[in-house]
């Protein structure tokens, strides 16, 4: 983002980019979004930055679908890539019985870590090395042995970090995603269940339009209760029209024009 | 030769020892300091006297101390930056390894000045038998009374700790340092709040370079308005130069600052003239983040003037023919160095350095890397000139911290002085194994 005045007392514009999630606004501040050309052209290359040691296996990765980086390159992205050195590739790990750690997919957001350290009191996990050979990783690959790990799944924006109870059941765009909650003493209950007729496939958080996750539930909710019986269906989630996942499912919620 | 005032004396015998520095006028300042001035009063010299940051950057440190927040019931904290790891620079070591005392009688001054009470030494990991060296120090300014409580009967309290990092290059900037020293991984953070209103343990810092701790003595001893007489225009004072390549004379140099640079490299009181007879090629003038001159620029600026060993004089003409004075790591090249290999050597360093917080850093320092280790070895392609500056280009300023910024200008610069030679390894890939390009011609003598 740039901003092209910086307050109302100090019209001068900032020298640099700034991100516009951490940036306090002030009284008369102006920006530039996507009317400032930088602006398109540094996204665009963080972009291809991002994407140098991203695999392009979107046709069998869980992600698909709801991935931010699919979204991301597709509205900066460019049709090839600059890039012809090999890349980066890992072994799969099984974190635990419930979670797969991909190390190929991770763009390292370190966002499943700082996910862990607010919402588990062990620091099980993080990142080791650094630069483009940073690895996300369990202490030794031990396993995150935590009622609230399955949260770092909800919190990966790619298919780095998959549910090992859903992995290769479906595309999830082929899944109905309904709001539903139980009664659990863990955690509020409150989920979205992924389902195929009378079945759910899988369970994960409520997230808003911004992708960030409402409320954290825990791993008996999202691992362990996929039948019916469960859960108090309340009735179709409400999916951005945009998203592939809401293609063939249901009309928007109706709207009364004024 | 001209005045010293940091290293005047660290030719003699077991200076850094207590008695010895005591004896040829250590810890004077402190006491001038503690028994005749009041913490303003330091702060007002050290403004006086111009002194700018010796870590690279250049910042007034008068301004940088006058911005930290001053809360009450917050401790304040100063913070030493002894994490020298830039390729070609390596003053500070000589300056911590000759007269310790000199960087402890600094920081207690500092820490005066800032009323911080503790004070950290935050050196780089590789630096393993200098912590020791600067262990002791301490401890034998602890024995005389010069840390400790009561500091002279002053009412200060100052202690001073040494803190070695796991070795990381990026350790060496500020937000990255606290965060390392609060043993956490050393990733930097972004700024605002800047470590004087948040820093260590969210509490108001200063970060400071060893050599700017410890030029705040003469700045006491003599007073700042002598020490500003020091130089020339806004870059003041004396400053520790480690020259090093393909120089007759290598070594820690200290300079008043505005010393031409055709003496320092030619003249046998410093550089000595390049080894062997040759020709000088290039001058990496302030560490291996600032870009590159060629060497038809590092004598005389683009407008022909004489070109100086200031913080103005090397920036002139910014980007498109200077450099900077960075943290006064001087690397000279003859004409039989390759400026391809060297600017892969950077890079390599740079790759292996990047934290990996920031996309374009993490990403595009390795992709650099790579397409440079093609070029030197002859398999590159003309359009990798573009590819590379293109990719400096979607770096710099797009990360939180300067590490992206220093990887791509020697890189961006390099090509932009030096095209004829990256192209000359593509058409030649055989030649361009055997021998080196040589010297690169000047634009004028092009047409």
């Amino acid at each position: 983002m740039k901003v092209t005045k910086g307050s109302a007392n100090d019209a001068r514009p900032l020298p640099k980019l700034v991100a516009s999630c951490q940036t306090q606004v002030l009284d008369g501040m102006e920006v530039a979004n996507i009317t400032s050309e930088e602006v398109l052209n540094a996204r665009k290359g963080v972009v291809e930055f991002l994407l140098i040691n991203h695999p392009l296996d979107c046709p069998i990765c869980d992600q698909a679908g709801e991935c931010h980086l699919q979204d991301l390159s597709f509205e900066h992205g460019l049709a090839d890539t600059r890039y012809e050195f090999e890349r980066r590739t890992f072994e799969k790990i099984d974190i635990g019985p419930y979670i797969k750690l991909h190390m190929t997919r991770c763009i390292l957001c370190y966002r499943c870590v700082y996910t862990a350290q607010q919402l588990t009191p062990e620091r099980v996990h993080g990142v080791i090395g650094r630069g483009d050979h940073a690895e996300i990783s369990t202490f030794i690959e031990k396993a995150i042995d935590n009622d609230f790990s399955g949260n770092v799944i909800d919190v990966c924006p790619v298919g780095a970090l998959t549910d090992r109870t859903f992995r290769f059941k479906s595309r999830v765009w082929f899944l109905k995603p309904m709001d539903a909650h139980r009664n659990c003493e863990k955690c509020s209950g409150k989920a979205v269940v992924w389902m195929y007729g009378n079945e759910i496939y899988r369970v994960t958080g409520r997230k808003d339009q911004y992708g960030e996750v409402h409320d954290f539930i825990c791993n008996t909710c999202r691992f362990e209760k996929k039948a019916l019986e469960d859960w108090t269906i309340e009735g179709p989630r409400d999916i951005d029209r945009h998203s592939v996942i809401s293609q063939n499912h249901y009309e928007n919620k109706t709207v009364t024009v004024k | 030769m001209s005045r010293k005032l940091l290293l005047e004396h660290a030719h003699i015998e077991g200076i850094n020892g207590y008695e010895t520095y005591r004896k040829h006028g250590g810890y004077r300042a402190v006491e001038k300091a503690l028994k005749n001035m009041a913490p303003a009063d330091v702060l007002e010299e050290v403004k006086k006297s111009g002194l700018r940051g010796r870590g690279g950057a250049g910042f007034p440190t008068g301004m940088k101390w006058s911005f930290l927040a001053k809360p009450e019931g917050v401790p304040r904290y100063l913070l030493c930056n002894a994490d020298e790891s830039e390729p070609g620079t390596f003053k500070d070591r000589y300056l911590m390894e000759k007269i310790p005392h000199l960087l402890v009688e600094g920081m207690i001054l500092s820490a005066y000045a800032l009323g911080a009470n503790t004070s950290y030494i935050y050196i780089r990991g590789e630096y393993s038998w200098i912590v020791f060296i600067l262990e002791k120090a301490i401890s034998e300014a602890y024995a005389k009374g010069w840390l400790g409580n009561n500091i002279l009967g002053s009412g200060f309290d100052c202690d001073l700790y040494v803190n070695p990092g796991a070795g990381a290059y990026i350790c060496g900037e500020e937000t990255a340092l606290i965060e390392s020293l609060e043993g956490k991984r050393g990733n930097p953070r972004i700024k605002p709040p800047f470590p004087a209103v948040k820093g260590l343990w969210q509490c108001p810092t200063v970060v400071n370079n060893v050599e700017t701790l410890a030029a705040v003595v003469p700045i006491v001893n003599e007073g700042g308005d002598n020490y500003a007489r020091i130089g020339v225009g806004r870059s003041t004072g004396t400053k520790l130069i480690s020259a090093g390549g393909n120089i007759n004379k290598p070594g820690v140099y200290e300079i008043e600052l505005g010393l031409p640079m055709e003496e320092f490299i030619y003249s046998d009181d410093w550089c000595g003239g390049i080894k062997n007879g040759k020709r000088l090629k290039a001058c990496v003038p302030g560490g291996s983040s600032v870009p590159i001159l060629p060497h038809y620029l590092v004598t005389k600026t683009a407008a022909g003037e004489n070109r100086l060993l200031s913080y103005e004089s090397l920036a002139d003409g910014g980007f498109e023919s200077g450099s900077m004075l960075g943290s006064g790591g001087f690397i000279v090249y003859d004409e039989d160095q390759c400026v391809v290999r060297n600017t892969w050597n950077f890079t390599r360093f740079y790759h292996h350095e990047s934290c990996g917080q920031c996309s374009p850093c993490r990403e595009g320092t390795g992709w650099m890397e790579k397409v440079l280790e093609r070029l030197e070895n002859g398999k590159g392609k003309l359009s990798d000139m573009d590819l590379l500056v293109e990719v400096a280009k979607k770096i710099e300023g797009n990360t939180i911290c300067p590490l992206g910024d220093a990887a791509a200008w020697p890189v961006a610069s390099a090509i932009r002085h030096f095209r004829d030679e990256f192209e000359w390894h593509v058409r030649e890939p055989e030649a361009c194994m055997q021998r080196n390009y040589g010297l690169v011609k000047e634009k004028a003598e092009m047409a």
